[in-house]
């Protein structure tokens, strides 16, 4: 008897095993924990995480080709674009079936939009095109070939073959490699020609100012806060006001106002010129460049950095500092190695805030950078609502998503996430 | 794609809600255009007489901006909230070719001139998209400070190009098309030529060696307000934009800003209707599109701002405006005085080589 209680599992007043049992137990009270918060998580994942994931798979998503020319990419699949020779007739017929069926549908001048971002002309080629092919007859106008390129000259061209033959799967890279200023060549990927290259300077710069903004939020804040916590609480909510009051204060406003302060005729350079600081005719030019995108925002963005770092100060007790001092610390030696190591959670707490808003910022980039000052968030805006090239848009947030995500990675390893505090 | 399609109508209903609720209902139909005093000239000249004629109650949007992307995205919902929607010509084209606006048929759905003319002819060259009605010709074009250009104030385009002879900042639009133009036109390209010149890569180049000549002087827009704003607050001597808001910075703000006709480009704003409408509400807005495009309409809205009629037969109409009292045809695009060396913006063109010149012209920019 006494062997089998020693090596048995220990059984529950149901005669269940214990550890089974508790399990369940562990289970269902998990489920319950997890209807409670059911109606917020279905929520979060209907408007929040899937449109981000749906919208991040526009990146790779290329079946526009494939289902529009459906026979067309099929008879394309042997042809050798090297060969330096055009398709053959089968090929053309199965264009001309293909595109009498979109022209149908409407949906052959969508192509066209679509590979035109891809090879210039492709646009009214298509447009063109399907004006004609409207009237065609399957059987008696065969052959096509010729009657293609009348219509065109450009469908005698191999390199718009190629880039349908490039674009035919359903799942590309292409909008990846123009989101790093590459494109798909002949072999493979390679280099965009240097006079459109823009997207790694628009990355690393957005990067730079982004951490230069941070930067100057936390030289500015710093005081801020500090004296903010050290005063008797009816001044310090006084001065409170001062903080949330821009923060209150809609985002264009604010944006505009720097504009009056900056620009050459405006109220800073006026007054320089009044003291006689600076000549009439060489006034400062302080706005529509990276100076004017780095203030704005800075300004915007204070009071995410003051707010955190207050909070994290107020719980600094003061007798800290009057103790390391009565010990024969200098002022400073109080200050730096006491009460500075305590409020570095508020600086990263409010470096994180900062840096991960500045780096998707675009409307006051937009508004005060000029053609300096612009991030790479200008150009997802402008693809998302002008060039309607999705998914490029797509691409270059995907990238900017996973940079910020590698940020926070790095930021944990090196500073520790445990490390941050609100209050 | 049932995911794609739930999460676009996710999205969408989270964005157009309350002009969903307000579509369903009858007799309503929302009209989306720019805002400001565009969309007030259409509201005296269009809105007003429409409802007092048929009691449909209009709901104004004011997204013309971002049109084209969000019908797509309503598109994509199979959700579309919008009756009629102002776009320029080149996003009318574009929503043409995405499938997102309705074919018009000019000789059916478009109402003939009071003499019997048909809409086409009417219309003429200016139906530039089988799905876009044309309601106005603007014109992008410049103004400059009267006080700030010395005694000879500038009279062609290409004094925007001359920084000795008018020092100062200029204000161009953050986009190539125009610019683009402009610079081969000042770079000794015969007009006639310039298109078939900027379809090469060296063209192009050209064009951006002429633009650098002035980079650093340029102030770059991107909302029409802008050039209005720099030039009263004296930030710039030249700038281009719409001829509308010159129009009201100089008539209305009584600013010393004067119009530098020289080389503008006409180009288009109208009217679409987006595909996919049910029929009840596609028969409204055809009845409004047929009413709000006639002759006497277009002229009428001219009595409040300074666009030109897109019919040929509303420019004899055109009169004074309705609160300064001045005569309105002196002011507009169309005016021979006015249109004496004047551009065409080429839709075809642009459509094809936008993103490819958009592309070079930005990294030239980041520069």
């Amino acid at each position: 008897m006494s062997d089998t209680t020693d090596t048995g599992p220990v059984l529950a007043a149901d005669g269940t095993p214990l550890k089974r049992s508790l399990a369940r137990a562990l289970r269902r009270q998990k489920l319950r924990a997890l209807m409670l918060i059911a109606p917020l998580l279905l929520f979060v994942l209907l408007t929040f995480i899937l449109p981000i994931v749906d919208m991040l798979f526009r990146s790779v998503e290329n079946q526009i080709v494939s289902e529009t020319l459906p026979k067309t990419v099929v008879e394309l699949r042997d042809w050798d674009a090297s060969s330096g020779e055009l398709p053959g007739e089968a090929v053309f017929a199965a264009l001309a079936a293909d595109m009498k069926v979109a022209v149908e549908e409407k949906t052959h001048t969508r192509l066209g939009s679509r590979l035109n971002y891809e090879k210039t002309g492709m646009s009214s080629l298509f447009r063109k095109s399907g004006r004609k092919v409207k009237r065609w007859d399957l059987v008696e106008d065969a052959p096509f070939k010729e009657k293609f390129i009348d219509i065109d000259k450009d469908w005698g061209d191999i390199e718009v073959w190629r880039t349908i033959q490039t674009y035919s799967p359903k799942l590309t890279n292409g909008y990846f490699l123009n989101s790093v200023d590459m494109q798909k060549g002949v072999d493979g990927a390679e280099a965009r020609p240097e006079n459109q290259q823009i997207y790694i300077t628009l990355f690393g710069r957005t990067l730079f100012m982004s951490l230069m903004i941070t930067g100057s939020c936390i030289l500015l804040a710093y005081p801020v806060a500090w004296i903010l916590a050290n005063l008797p609480s009816r001044t310090a909510n006084m001065l409170m006001i001062l903080v949330l009051l821009p923060f209150w204060t809609s985002l264009l406003v604010r944006t505009s106002a720097w504009k009056v302060m900056l620009q050459q005729q405006g109220v800073i350079n006026d007054v320089l010129v009044w003291l006689g600081l600076v000549a009439d005719d060489s006034r400062l030019v302080m706005i529509n460049n990276q100076f004017g995108t780095i203030v704005a925002m800075t300004h915007i963005l204070l009071p995410f950095m003051i707010l955190p770092m207050y909070s994290v100060m107020q719980t600094i007790a003061p007798t800290y500092l009057r103790a390391a001092k009565s010990l024969g610390a200098t002022n400073w030696t109080a200050f730096w190695r006491v009460y500075f190591p305590q409020s570095v959670p508020g600086i990263g707490a409010g470096s994180i805030l900062v840096f991960i808003l500045a780096i998707g910022y675009y409307i006051t980039p937009e508004i005060v950078g000029g053609t300096k000052g612009v991030f790479i968030s200008n150009r997802i805006a402008y693809h998302i609502s002008s060039s309607l090239n999705w998914g490029l848009a797509a691409a270059l947030g995907t990238i900017l998503l996973a940079v910020v995500l590698i940020l926070y990675w790095a930021y944990d390893k090196i500073v520790g996430i445990d490390n941050v505090k609100l209050g | 794609m049932k995911f794609t399609k739930l999460t676009a109508l996710a999205l969408s209903t989270a964005i157009c809600a309350p002009a969903a609720f307000a579509a369903d209902m009858a007799d309503e139909m929302t009209i989306v255009s720019w805002g400001g005093a565009y969309s007030h000239s259409q509201q005296m000249a269009y809105h007003e007489p429409y409802m007092a004629k048929t009691g449909v109650k209009i709901i104004n949007d004011e997204s013309s901006n971002e049109a084209v992307a969000k019908l797509r995205a309503m598109n994509e919902a199979g959700n579309v909230t919008w009756d009629v929607v102002d776009v320029v010509a080149a996003d009318a084209m574009r929503l043409c070719d995405e499938g997102l606006a309705m074919e018009i048929d000019p000789d059916t759905m478009l109402a003939p001139a009071p003499d019997g003319t048909s809409a086409a002819d009417d219309f003429g060259e200016l139906l530039v998209s089988e799905c876009f009605i044309p309601q106005i010709v603007y014109s992008t074009t410049f103004g400059y400070r009267t006080d700030l250009v010395g005694d000879t104030p500038p009279t062609s385009v290409c004094d925007v190009f001359d920084l000795e002879g008018y020092p100062g900042k200029r204000a161009l639009e953050k986009r190539p098309i125009n610019n683009m133009e402009w610079a081969l036109l000042c770079d000794g390209v015969p007009k006639a030529e310039v298109y078939d010149v900027l379809e090469t890569p060296e063209g192009q180049e050209r064009a951006l060696a002429k633009l650098d000549t002035i980079k650093d002087s340029v102030i770059w827009w991107s909302a029409g307000a802008d050039t209005p704003q720099l030039l009263a607050d004296g930030e710039v001597v030249m700038g281009s934009t719409y001829n509308g808001r010159l129009f009201s910075v100089i008539e209305e703000q009584d600013q010393p800003v004067a119009m530098l006709w020289d080389a503008q480009v006409f180009d288009l704003d109208g009217w679409i209707i987006p595909a996919g409408l049910s029929e009840e509400r596609k028969a409204r807005a055809l009845d409004y599109i047929m009413f709000a495009t006639d002759t006497q309409r277009l002229a009428d809205q001219a009595k409040y701002i300074s666009y030109g009629p897109a019919r040929k037969s509303s420019a004899p109409l055109v009169g004074k405006h309705e609160e300064l009292g001045i005569e309105m045809a002196p002011h507009m695009p169309t005016d021979p005085e006015n249109a004496k060396n004047t551009f065409l913006y080429n839709y075809e063109f642009w459509a094809d080589y936008r993103d490819d010149i958009d592309a070079k012209f930005q990294a030239w920019l980041a520069k």
